[in-house]
């Protein structure tokens, strides 16, 4: 008895070290990982942030009635309005007369200059004659000039802003004609190759339609294939257990095979247009069933078989203890796993390069069968891009699908909560 | 029940989506990703100067691209292909097969391929085309016993030359399935492989060796695959002042602040130098088109207009912004002339 207690307790020091040796690991694991998350933000974040500001330029332009009227969109289409645009960048700039420093003035105004003009006067018409200020976006070098991006340190020749036009920078500022505005380009226009038209509106349509359709088909099909499969097939049956030998295996395919299986069903056997949400939600679905499948299997397991005994117990048929009574416990599991499984299919890009969803895209689509794009695919898009004012845009668009997952992932935590019953 | 109605809704939209796929208002192009730039900024303009819809641009590769564009004639095939070589015979054949006659081919420009190094490097490179062969070919000459081939042994640039620094090879560059790669391979490693005379001779004899000896990369490390990204490549380039990395030139015209090209045979890879032909990598770009698509996809014939206007693709058009070298101005005015009258390509 006294040699037990003398063991014990030459041991009891080792065992105790042991424990708060094994605690500390586990501190410096949860540690290390967030460090590494918060090391990630921090340097997207400190990319990204300015991507969601824009540097603007006022001008003076003149409304030309020769050139603008009538002011419809046809006409205007064949006006020339970059015409009116240089002239007015040549009025704030007189001294300017050499060819190449034109060039490089015409270069502070973004090419979308002329557009922003007919837009104002298809909207004010009545200007028409006036010299109004209008304020346009600056050209990408400006902006990333503005930005901070370009070091005045570095030699002239090695800079694609010169130091001419920093001077006439310094001159628009102190006029306050240059200023730093909230990017809202970014979130309504779509693709563009320069940097400061490029927008996300095209991609983030095309990943939200993707969600809608990828969760209208795969919930109601996982969830039924797995009260099938748990409630209702048949135990210890060759076919049963090979399905689900199969869909096991199938939530572990890579997702780049998801899409040549998308590509050969649903565009090369049902002549589904390529490039279309339509095609990505159903390939993306084909990717997130066996994941909502398994999730909400393990979800209706984890209902304790007591309630389905009491159920069945007072008479209740089986499909009614199924749908009354275990389904109804088992939906925040369900839920979750489904929102978990979509969070992997936003953040593809692998599956969609298949389908024709990586192109270049520029009017939003307007139905699941107009051409888009999804924002992993521009993100790499983007990142690809030679363009250095890409480098922000890419980064912010970074910032904008964790915000979309972490909604997503917010959005199962409350419904879990709210459906969540105890017993 | 509420699951079936959705899988009704499903099989609605499938069948809708089979009858929209019957007509199409846009252009859909399809290839290369070294043209893509060049034609999205086309596309870019098209769309918002005329009427007529954005194009659609996927950028899938020359190769793949290829494969696409020659599937067939109908709504559902692109009708412009992007690519950053020429048609190849067994694609042309593949086109014909599958009920593509008439395909006009349009050059639309050039590009050049650089060796580039970070601003901070300590060395001028000069190179030539069979140092650079020396340096990254998977199989040299023996020094020894020219004649007979041997494992490439050089590690550093001065083992190759004397006039080198002597550190060590390690080039970043673009993987086998980048038309970048296959364009590298054949103008500077061929370039420099064919300077010995007895390769050369091969060439007639047994084309496949001869293609073996000249565009085998070397895989032991001193060629780093760097994968498509080429900002990437210049971030590396960047973070170590003695390596080397290949692209295209858009990409050195965009970040001259941070890196600088290697001269080849002499030659500064400049805008001017690659316009007037004397950079020796550089590369013809074309775009195709199928001429059945005239008419049946609206604003084919006023997309190519603008593609091959002066604005553009002249000396001091817009897609000399993006990194274009113009052709001359003849050239332009040849591939102009077969791009409004869509004169097909008889054969290559």
């Amino acid at each position: 008895m006294n040699k037990t207690l003398e063991t014990v307790q030459a041991g009891l020091a080792r065992r105790r070290r042991r424990e708060s040796r094994f605690r500390w690991y586990g501190r410096i694991a949860i540690f290390v990982s967030l460090a590494f998350l918060a090391m990630l933000i921090v340097s997207i974040v400190a990319r990204g942030h300015k991507a969601f500001w824009q540097t603007e330029i006022a001008i003076d332009v003149f409304l030309d009635p020769e050139e603008l009227t009538p002011p419809t969109r046809e006409h205007l289409a064949k006006a020339d309005l970059t015409g009116l645009i240089k002239q007015s960048l040549r009025q704030m700039f007189p001294e300017v007369r050499q060819r190449r420093r034109k060039r490089a003035l015409y270069r502070l105004v973004s090419s979308a200059a002329p557009y922003q003009l007919r837009d104002y006067v298809l909207a004010h018409p009545d200007r028409i004659g006036q010299t109004v200020r209008l304020w346009v976006l600056a050209g990408a070098d400006v902006d990333l000039y503005q930005k901070g991006y370009v070091d005045p340190e570095t030699p002239e020749s090695e800079r694609r802003i010169k130091d001419y036009q920093i001077a006439w920078l310094r001159k628009l500022e102190s006029e306050g004609r240059l200023v730093l505005r909230f990017n809202r380009g970014f979130f309504l226009n779509g693709d563009s190759r320069e940097p400061e038209q490029a927008g996300i509106q095209v991609a983030f349509r095309g990943s939200l339609y993707m969600m809608v359709v990828t969760f209208a088909l795969s919930f109601p099909l996982g969830i039924a294939a797995a009260i099938y499969l748990e409630e209702f097939a048949p135990r210890n049956n060759v076919w049963v257990d090979l399905i689900e030998i199969n869909i096991n295996n199938l939530a572990a395919v890579p997702s780049i095979v998801f899409g040549l299986l998308g590509l050969a069903v649903f565009i090369g056997w049902f002549g589904l247009p390529r490039s279309t949400p339509l095609v990505g939600g159903l390939t993306l679905t084909l990717m997130t069933l066996p994941t909502v499948i398994i999730a909400s299997r393990a979800a209706l397991k984890a209902v304790p078989p007591s309630i389905r005994y009491a159920a069945l117990g007072i008479g209740a048929s089986r499909v009614q203890t199924v749908f009354h009574h275990v389904l109804p416990l088992a939906m925040p599991g369900m839920l979750t796993g489904a929102i978990i499984g979509m969070a992997r299919a936003l953040g593809e890009t692998a599956p969609l390069l298949m389908i024709g969803m990586v192109a270049f895209i520029v009017d939003p689509p307007q139905s699941l069968l107009d051409p888009a794009t999804a924002l992993p695919v521009q993100i790499y898009l983007w990142a690809d891009s030679p363009e250095r004012g890409f480098v922000e845009r890419t980064s912010a668009a970074i910032i904008v699908l964790l915000l979309f997952l972490g909604i997503m992932n917010l959005a199962a935590v409350l419904l879990r909560k709210r459906l969540e019953r105890r017993w | 029940m509420k699951f079936s109605r959705l899988i009704l809704g499903a099989l609605l939209a499938t069948a809708a989506g089979s009858a929209l796929a019957a007509s199409r208002d846009y252009i859909y192009a399809v290839g290369s990703s070294t043209v893509y730039p060049f034609t999205t900024t086309v596309a870019e303009r098209f769309g918002k100067a005329t009427e007529f819809p954005t194009p659609k641009v996927e950028s899938t590769g020359t190769g793949g691209g290829m494969k696409l564009f020659c599937a067939g004639v109908g709504v559902q095939h692109p009708d412009i292909e992007d690519a950053s070589r020429r048609i190849k015979k067994s694609e042309l054949e593949r086109c014909r097969k599958n009920g593509v006659k008439d395909i006009v081919e349009i050059k639309i420009g050039y590009d050049g391929i650089v060796m580039a190094h970070s601003r901070k490097a300590p060395h001028r490179w000069n190179l030539t085309r069979r140092q650079i062969f020396l340096a990254l070919a998977k199989q040299i000459p023996d020094p020894e016993n020219p004649g007979k081939l041997i494992a490439n042994p050089y590690r550093t640039w001065r083992q190759i030359d004397p006039s080198l620094p002597d550190i060590a090879i390690k080039v970043y560059g673009p993987p086998p399935t980048s038309g970048t790669r296959d364009a590298f391979a054949e103008l500077a490693l061929e370039g420099g492989c064919k300077t010995f005379d007895w390769i050369k001779a091969i060439k007639h004899e047994d084309k496949k060796r001869y293609k073996a000896i000249c565009h085998g990369i070397r895989e032991d490390g001193a060629y780093v695959e760097a994968g498509e990204n080429d900002n990437l490549i210049v971030q590396k380039l960047e973070a170590d002042p003695n390596t080397l990395g290949i692209f295209g030139f858009s990409f050195l015209d965009q970040n001259v602040d941070k890196i600088a090209g290697a001269r080849v045979d002499g030659v500064e890879p400049t805008f001017e130098n690659i316009a007037a032909s004397q950079y020796p990598l550089s590369r013809p770009l074309f775009i195709y088109v199928k001429k059945a698509h005239v008419g049946l996809v609206p604003g084919i014939a006023q997309f190519l207009d603008e593609y091959t206007s002066e604005r553009a693709w002249g000396d001091e058009g817009y897609l000399t912004d993006k990194g274009l070298i113009p052709m001359p101005a003849a050239e332009r005015e040849k591939y102009r002339k077969i791009a409004r009258q869509l004169i097909p390509l008889e054969s290559l």
